[in-house]
């Protein structure tokens, strides 16, 4: 049992060492994409939280 | 010129019938009771918007040989792409148990219990893919199409009012612009455009081996699947605009036994209709995650390899498969809950896989000559955004049903 699972992390390291590193050009465009993204998700997480409160409380 | 078409035709039509889940059916039945012949138009508007989406995932699959998660991966890092297969992945999950749930209903109709429904279904699905080959497959999913456009002789026997549903085509808020017009248009412009079709369309364009000399006629084939896609909505919305006029019908298969009263014959169709579009859509939305994972793990992951060539692929299928059937076999699940879920969930992937899709439609190393014009552009950043901002008021509206009346 144990293998499987420690095949599965090497996987994962190696997955994550492959694409360490994105192969995009990072220009003006791509930067401001990335980040409205980033932004985008915290607002939606946020959103998602205080629904998540309100309806506890 | 006719006989290369055909073989090149199939992933385009698959993924734009497809759309047409039972989700999808369900919203369209809705629209059609609630506003009658007045959303038409905008069902004809939303073909071209899903063909524009649709059509980059070609070029990107065609050229690079790559999935949309792969390229993800490599052209963005591990971050957005681990951010795309997990979203990717649970999302196709609450998906596919929306789509068992669309099933179950239908076949209800006729007396079938669910667990019968599920495990055949499940069963159905998997012996598609036992001859390994793609093409068997992908025949197999061409016909399930061909019986989704069943809405369409529906039509003609529910003979619908003339004046008013000519006056469905042309573009007019009958109803004005109220909160809940507001949010039906939102909820079919979400139905138009969902992550995995996205992944799904590169996948399979990959897994069938289309080239870049292919493009022209993978463009024609989902021009066509386009114009399916939004035949059946039309159908399906004419369909209940005729026969449940302002009826209170909260989903499709309510709406199947309703309209059963009124005309037994399109009643049984439009079951039928919803039972094989909530199938088509476990097919596809299956196999886009299995893709995807086969991609980035680099497992053996094409409809041309049997079970034993690559396992990973059939039981990480299999594993969603039956998850998301024991779900909706659970007594008391949250299936509305799940289903309201799944739209908010979605909208947190869709931004990302479009804008991903945009900008390496942008980069000349990763699509060369293919990459997008000036116009295409402009079409593309139009489009994406009006997407972006109606399905995220569409989640917001979900998350706060208040918003919109």
């Amino acid at each position: 049992m144990a293998n499987p699972i420690r095949n599965l992390i090497n996987r994962i390291r190696e997955i994550n060492e492959k694409y360490s590193k994105p192969r995009i050009k990072m220009s003006r465009p791509v930067k401001f994409a990335l980040l409205a993204l980033r932004i985008y998700l915290i607002f939606l997480i946020i959103l998602l939280l205080y629904r998540f409160i309100i309806t506890i409380h | 010129m006719f006989s290369l078409f055909l073989a090149i035709a199939g992933p385009g039509i698959i993924v734009m019938v497809a759309d047409n889940d039972a989700g999808g059916i369900t919203t369209y039945t809705v629209t059609g009771a609630l506003f009658l012949f007045s959303f038409i138009w905008i069902e004809i508007l939303l073909g071209p918007v899903a063909y524009i989406c649709q059509e980059m995932t070609v070029r990107l699959g065609a050229i690079t040989k790559r999935g949309h998660a792969e390229a993800i991966f490599d052209a963005f890092g591990s971050f957005w792409g681990w951010f795309s297969l997990l979203d990717l992945t649970l999302t196709d999950f609450l998906t596919i148990v929306t789509e068992f749930i669309g099933m179950t209903a239908a076949l209800s109709i006729f007396g079938v219990p669910p667990l019968i429904t599920v495990i055949v279904v499940i069963c159905l699905i998997m012996s598609m893919v036992i001859s390994g080959r793609y093409w068997t497959w992908e025949k197999i999913v061409l016909a399930l199409c061909a019986l989704n456009l069943i809405y369409v002789p529906a039509v003609f026997l529910v003979n619908p009012p003339l004046h008013p549903l000519l006056s469905g085509f042309i573009p007019a808020f009958p109803f004005g612009l109220t909160g809940t017009v507001i949010f039906f248009i939102m909820a079919n412009v979400g139905t138009t455009i969902a992550p995995w079709m996205i992944f799904f369309q590169q996948s399979s364009v990959v897994d069938k081996g289309l080239q870049e000399k292919d493009i022209k006629y993978s463009r024609l084939d989902t021009a066509l699947g386009a114009c399916f896609t939004v035949i059946c909505a039309v159908a399906c919305i004419v369909i209940f605009a005729t026969l449940l006029p302002k009826g209170n019908i909260q989903d499709a298969a309510t709406g199947a036994l309703r309209i059963m009263s009124v005309n037994r014959a399109v009643g049984i169709a439009v079951a039928i209709g919803l039972f094989d579009a909530g199938l088509l859509g476990a097919i596809c939305i299956s196999l886009a995650s299995s893709w995807a994972w086969g991609e980035v793990f680099g497992w053996p992951h094409s409809l041309n390899h049997n079970f034993k060539a690559a396992p990973g692929f059939y039981v990480l299928r299999l594993l969603i498969l039956i998850g998301a059937g024991i779900i909706v076999l659970i007594p008391g699940a949250p299936l509305i809950l799940i289903t309201l879920f799944v739209q908010v969930i979605a909208v947190t992937l869709l931004p990302a896989a479009l804008t991903f899709l945009l900008l390496l439609l942008n980069e000349e190393d990763v699509v060369g000559k293919h990459k997008n014009t000036k116009i295409q552009n402009i079409l593309a950043i139009i489009i994406i955004g009006s997407i972006i901002v109606l399905a995220t008021l569409y989640a917001i509206g979900t998350i706060f049903p208040s918003l919109f009346g």
